[in-house]
């Protein structure tokens, strides 16, 4: 007896389609939106004086060696984040480069750190959950305990924030981990405490989306008061308002991020990719979760390959 | 059944020797890597976290390892019992090709001492791709073992040894397994995101690497009948090959429709034509997918030994570049990153190919592996 060989390949392709056709139908449901306990910070580039203070609080606070890319100690120093840099404040320079907060002819800071997300590629990606999202805050933890090294959330984040221990016999993980071990103790993270002009602070993510939106709302040159350090520090910087974009990126980029950011020239320009509003991490666990359904398509699957197997040696017998 | 018989013959040969040196420089560096850490012997940095280590070793390397369960597919599902006497040596290939696969994770990943801790229950992530990939290619290679095991029992005990209810499960799970790992080696890649060229990310990365790996399970029957044939001096297995060899055109054309028309839908097939990097990988890609099709579609084609062949090695080439445009040449994490496989790093690679072929030369002559005639009876 032989099955019909055309059959088993309509059904097989059936399948095929089948799976790929679900996927976009699942995919809506699936969304992680922004827990309601969000932390993060607010990063305001326009009120970014590029004193790199943040970085040394990041570094206190975490007990990070100094780190140079360079022979010299200059101010480019480190040239980018590492696993022993997990903050750090980059330039954006064109023309003559003498106008802040410009496209053309300007210059403006950018602070890079991981943006926690609120649907992690790293934590989906992680086979281990060395990678967590701390259930109420939000924070994206690592745990060294459980990471096999295998740097698949280096290849899963959108920002290239994980970093690895390239030169060591016993590598760990490297990454922002907003301070985690502060916030237990009600303080704020370092780069927060210190940053002098409020260009950096820290809050509830809900409550940082409006702050960021009064802001944008602002009339440019005019003077408004900005909070220092956190949103209820009661510490006030007074300045002129600059004028924004009217994106704030971490939004809505990849289902939305818990640190989010305020700029006065396009975010492009300032090194941050464009990403979709959905999250890669949905994509990729929709897929995998309606072809799988729970394990029960592979025993199934498997059962009727028995079944097949078993006919074709009882067929040799 | 086949009549497998060990082929016999010296084990130290010229080709033994150099595949034996390869291993032992590659061991050098092997060591250099576990004393002073990967960035010692490799290039991979935070942009390029995987390399050529696993593109080439677990991704490519388990494709070509997919001979035993296209053979699988073919002989026990669709119960076409002539091609038996290529489910031997397909499995033997696919045991090395796993296993190797399995000791390149050890090398690659950084905290190898806890690598246990995939099995453990309280880490475990069910959302991740990896953890899936993972778990499926450590059962598989012991599903692989024990498919195989008959092979062993019969080099002992001269006698065939009986298909019982228990292998019959082993087989079935010797289907199921690759058929999910291999399509989850395609969805690892849609994390990769923005990082990744719309030419090669699409929610149909599974669909097209399992296509793919099905495929180039009967490409690999074909290429290592021949080198085999040629390599021990046997009669070549055209015949059969033949037969085999009609399942790939029809793979092939799905697969294209189904890459193609992915691309055209998403409107992305402009970047093909940038003249860049990836737009002439992609079509490199692509043409030695074609051209195989074109020559296979020929059934005078299809019965001669040297086109077979050709097309088998364009094939296999095909299939190497759909993954490394997948894993690396399309891959851009930005802010300057570059990577290029540093010389250590290669060697272990080389390492890992000359170990499989070093083993498949030993057992092909020790055990009852490869059939006895070119044709060998069903």
């Amino acid at each position: 007896m032989k099955i019909k060989r055309r059959d088993f390949l309509k059904g097989a392709a059936g399948c095929g389609v089948l799976a790929a056709v679900g996927q976009p139908t699942f995919a809506k449901a699936e969304i992680k939106e922004r827990l309601p306990g969000a932390l993060g910070f607010l990063y305001d580039s326009t009120l970014c004086i590029g004193c790199q203070a943040c970085m040394v609080g990041c570094k206190k606070a975490n007990d990070m060696p100094v780190e140079s890319s360079d022979l010299l100690p200059i101010w480019e120093n480190p040239r980018d984040l590492s696993a022993k840099t997990l903050n750090i404040i980059k330039k954006y320079e064109n023309g003559t480069g003498t106008n802040k907060d410009q496209e053309t002819d300007g210059f403006a800071y950018v602070k890079r750190q991981c943006m926690h997300c609120a649907d992690p590629g790293c934590v989906s990606a992680c086979p281990v959950s060395a990678m967590r999202k701390n259930p109420d805050t939000g924070v994206v933890t690592y745990n060294k305990d459980a990471c096999i090294g295998c740097r698949y959330c280096q290849v899963a984040c959108p920002f290239n924030i994980p970093k690895f221990e390239w030169d060591s016999a016993f590598p760990q993980i490297v990454k922002c981990q907003l301070c985690s071990h502060l916030l237990v103790k009600g303080e704020i993270p370092g780069c927060c405490s210190l940053c002098p002009t409020g260009a950096t602070v820290f809050g509830p993510t809900n409550e940082l989306l409006a702050e960021a939106k009064r802001r944008q709302q602002m009339d440019p040159g005019k003077y408004y008061d900005f909070p220092v350090s956190s949103l209820d520090s009661g510490k006030i910087f007074s300045r002129e308002a600059a004028s924004y974009v009217p994106q704030i990126y971490g939004e809505n980029e990849v289902g939305g991020t818990q640190v989010i950011m305020l700029a006065g020239i396009p975010f492009s320009k300032l090194g941050l990719p464009e990403l979709p509003e959905k999250s890669y991490a949905a994509t990729a666990e929709n897929i995998q979760h309606t072809l799988y359904k729970g394990m029960i398509v592979p025993i199934i699957a498997l059962a009727g390959l028995f079944y097949f197997v078993n006919r074709s040696q009882n067929d040799k017998d | 059944m086949s009549e497998a018989k060990p082929v016999g013959g010296k084990v130290f040969t010229g080709p033994f020797l150099f595949f034996l040196i390869i291993t032992l420089i590659g061991i050098y560096f092997l060591s250099k890597r576990f004393i002073f850490g990967i960035g010692a012997v490799t290039n991979m940095n935070d942009g390029f976290p995987w390399g050529i280590w696993i593109t080439y070793d677990v991704v490519v390397g388990t494709a070509f390892a997919c001979g035993g369960y296209s053979m699988a597919l073919l002989v026990y599902a669709f119960n076409n019992g002539e091609y038996h006497p290529l489910v031997r040596p397909a499995l033997l290939a696919s045991m090395f090709g796993y296993t190797l696969a399995g000791v390149s994770v050890f090398i690659d990943i950084g905290r190898y001492w806890q690598i246990y801790n995939v099995f453990l229950p309280w880490y475990t992530n069910f959302n991740s791709v990896l953890l899936e990939v993972a778990l499926c290619i450590a059962v598989y290679i012991g599903v692989l073992w024990i498919e195989f095991s008959p092979t062993f029992l019969e080099a002992k005990s001269g006698t065939k040894s009986k298909v019982n209810k228990l292998m019959i499960f082993f087989i079935a799970l010797g289907i199921l397994l690759p058929t999910m790992h291999q399509s989850s080696l395609g969805s690892l890649m849609i994390l990769a995101g923005n990082k990744l060229s719309p030419l090669w990310w699409t929610p149909m990365l599974p669909l097209t690497f399992l296509i793919s790996a099905i495929t180039m399970g009967y490409t690999v029957v074909i290429f290592e009948s021949t080198i085999s044939s040629l390599g021990f001096k046997r009669p070549f297995e055209t015949n059969i090959l033949t037969k085999l060899s009609l399942v790939i055109p029809i793979l092939l054309v799905i697969f294209l429709v189904i890459r193609f028309g992915d691309i055209l839908m998403r409107g992305q097939l402009g970047l093909a034509f940038n003249g860049d990097l990836q737009g002439n990988m992609f079509l490199l890609e692509n043409i030695l997918h074609i051209l195989p099709l074109v020559i296979l579609a020929s059934a005078t084609n299809r019965k001669s030994a040297k086109m077979l062949f050709l097309s088998a090695c364009f094939l296999m080439l095909g299939g190497l570049l759909f993954r490394f445009n997948t894993y690396l040449i399309g891959f851009n994490p930005g802010e300057g990153f570059h990577y290029f496989p540093a010389i250590g790093e290669q060697f272990i690679t080389y390492t890992i190919i000359s170990a499989e072929i070093l083993l498949y030369m030993i057992f092909v002559k020790k055990l009852p592996v490869l059939s006895g005639h070119g044709q060998a009876k069903v």
